[in-house]
């Protein structure tokens, strides 16, 4: 089990050393920094000192090494657009971004497990058949204008919700949240379920299928025999053996959630980081967009890990690797 | 049908395709012949928006302020004119702008799925051909490009490119920024496919016959493999319109995609979210209705296609 976790985080690192290749070979050679950081009407002798101080006259396996230990202690450098360091510019909007991303995480895996579950075991049902054909009509839908429906219907018409923003938050420590009050909440909802609702329906899917041929599966028909009740059946050995690779998509799905979290966040106006990250595409702001993309594989090395320790829990076949047993 | 009596002469062509197995699929499927109906349509209009449009959207001459929101089907209150489906804000027909826009869109789509087609075919051949080092390279950036969400792929490629192009240039070459931008995010898929079949043709008598006449490498690969790895990659490239199609109008609708001079759906619709809140529901409301029934009857065509090609499914 050990060799098993050290290979995902041996994984992991490669990952992200790539990764962070593409950011160092971004930052370095799209757009000139110095200019960037000076303005175009800098002496040269200033540029000449800035070039110095960056350590960009260094070779460049030296730069890259450099860039790495920086980027190791969340030291990206300084926005070429707003003249701050992008770490505080992450630190600041990230409570915004995980809330969204969470939320909307939890309600997708809530709502898609229980409907799949109910589209499963009642599947000729009306309403089982209903939510397959609307959840159809969803995947094509673009998220955009899932937000902008929603919109429409409960701000434009309805007035029950805000369309914008993320309403009053409280600060704890240097976290920002909008958990704890009411407008913060209200604001939640819409994001929460314009982020949350591919997710949902892709979940949906993949858990009314996964039931579907786990109830055909030996080990549930042993148990009817052993006259076991069938809800019992359904949600002790069926429901369990189904959620592993649930978990699986579910956990690559996240990068989907990242995703699409920089559309929500422009819909909705969201202060998030992939508001953030729009912004600096449009501005050619390097020092953000590599900052962000080293952020989205963090959290993508950090989620497979978490997939993979999640196996282990879930499936005793996978502890006491061969090496270790007695 | 009866043996008995054989046909006098032999059906045409056209005739023959009718009998044959996939036109017996798609003509019992009345959802997909609606939604191919409704895609050529779609396709048509934009390809003719030329000759059909009432009025030319980009031309500032004909633009006239006073028949700015006009509602759909109804005469405006100044200059009395009708626009089918409204107008905007600057008296822009939004029916002429939905053909021009669809026309952008379907253009940006249509490139850039070839452009993916290109590189994820080209690379998937060779992967499943070469083989040993270059193999695992292809396949691990595959790997890589896969795990990451086409749209940020996009989004970098795009911020890279405009951080590379002199401003000068960049609204004329937006359209391609966009086309590279889309292609690159989408190519992992083509190569994994290819490279699949590839592995399994390559052992076939046929690759060794063409080897054995002193055929190099490459006309090997593009004259006899690829002919026979070309079923699922078409599959492939009709839902990745649809998917592409739709990741250009979510890059412009974000504001990094086509420019308000030549305005795609994804523009038009960005248009329109300023609109929602003062009642214009017309400007939003249609170029989104063209978006997703362009997206949704290529996907239901490209669902059928998937499925009339599978021979497990025969």
């Amino acid at each position: 089990m050990l060799a098993y976790i050290l290979r995902s985080l041996m994984q992991g690192l490669v990952v992200m050393l790539a990764v962070a290749f593409i950011a160092f070979t971004m930052f370095r050679f799209v757009g000139d920094p110095v200019v960037n950081m000076l303005g175009q009407e800098a002496t040269l002798q200033d540029r000449a000192e800035l070039t110095e101080r960056l350590g960009l006259n260094d070779p460049v396996p030296l730069q890259f090494a450099r860039f790495v230990a920086d980027a190791a202690q969340g030291d990206f450098g300084v926005s070429w657009r707003q003249g701050r360091k992008v770490s505080s510019l992450i630190v600041e909007r990230l409570p915004a971004t995980v809330e969204l991303a969470v939320l909307s995480a939890i309600f997708a895996f809530v709502v898609g497990i229980a409907l799949g579950v109910y589209a499963a075991i009642r599947r000729d049902g009306w309403i089982a058949n209903l939510v397959m054909s609307l959840s159809l009509i969803g995947v094509s839908l673009p998220t955009f204008l899932i937000g902008i429906g929603l919109i429409y219907i409960f701000a434009v018409e309805l007035r029950w919700l805000p369309s914008f923003g993320r309403g009053d938050t409280v600060r704890i420590g240097w976290w920002t949240t909008g958990l704890l009050t009411v407008s913060g909440l209200k604001s939640l909802v819409l994001p929460v379920l314009t982020l949350g609702f591919l997710q949902l329906t892709l979940i949906m899917r993949l858990v009314r299928s996964e039931m579907l041929e786990v109830m055909r599966a030996d080990f549930i028909r042993f148990a009817r025999a052993r006259g076991i009740p069938e809800r019992k059946i359904e949600f002790r050995h069926a429901l369990r053996n189904t959620m592993i690779p649930v978990i699986t998509i579910a956990g690559l799905q996240l990068g989907g959630v990242i995703a699409f979290a920089i559309v929500t966040e422009t819909v909705f106006q969201w202060p998030g980081l992939g508001a953030l990250f729009v912004n600096a595409v449009q501005f050619v702001d390097v020092p953000v967009m590599s900052a962000y993309l080293m952020f989205v594989a963090f959290v993508f090395v950090l989620t497979s890990l978490m997939v993979d320790l999640i196996y282990v829990a879930l499936d005793p076949r996978l502890r006491g690797s061969p090496a270790m047993a007695k | 049908m009866t043996t008995a009596v054989p046909p006098a002469k032999p059906p045409g062509r056209l005739a023959r395709w009718w009998d044959s197995d996939i036109a017996f699929s798609f003509r019992s499927s009345p959802v997909t012949v609606m939604a191919t109906l409704l895609a050529l349509l779609l396709v048509l209009a934009a390809v003719a928006a030329p000759l059909i449009a009432p009025y030319d959207p980009f031309d500032p001459a004909s633009l006239d302020l006073s028949d700015g929101f006009s509602k759909p089907m109804e005469p405006n209150e100044i200059t009395g004119k009708v626009f089918w489906l409204g107008s905007d804000g600057q008296g822009r027909d939004i029916f002429s702008a939905i053909l021009y826009g669809s026309r952008i869109s379907l253009l940006v789509g249509a490139a850039s799925v070839l452009f993916s087609l290109v590189i994820g075919v080209g690379l998937g051949l060779v992967a499943g051909y070469v083989g040993g080092r270059t193999e695992a390279l292809i396949m691990r950036v595959a790997d890589i490009q896969l795990s990451f969400p086409a749209i940020l792929v996009a989004l970098l490629v795009f911020g890279v490119a405009r951080g590379l192009i002199p401003p000068a240039l960049q609204e004329r070459a937006t359209l391609f920024v966009l086309v590279a931008a889309i292609g690159l995010s989408n190519w992992a898929q083509y190569a994994r496919t290819v490279r699949g079949s590839t592995l399994v043709e390559k052992n076939k008598v046929y690759v060794d016959a063409a080897r054995l006449i002193g055929l190099k490498a490459w006309p090997v690969m593009l004259k006899h493999v690829l002919p026979n790895v070309a079923g699922p990659v078409l599959v492939i490239a009709t839902i990745n319109l649809a998917l592409a199609v739709i990741e250009e109008a979510t890059l412009s609708f974000l504001g990094v995609g086509m420019p308000p001079t030549q305005p795609s759906l994804g523009t038009l619709i960005r248009f329109g979210q300023q609109y929602l809140f003062s009642g214009e529901w017309w400007i939003l409301l249609f170029p989104s209705l063209v978006l997703v029934l362009l997206a949704l009857s290529i996907n239901l065509f490209g669902d059928w296609l998937r499925d009339a090609l599978n021979p497990k499914l025969r």
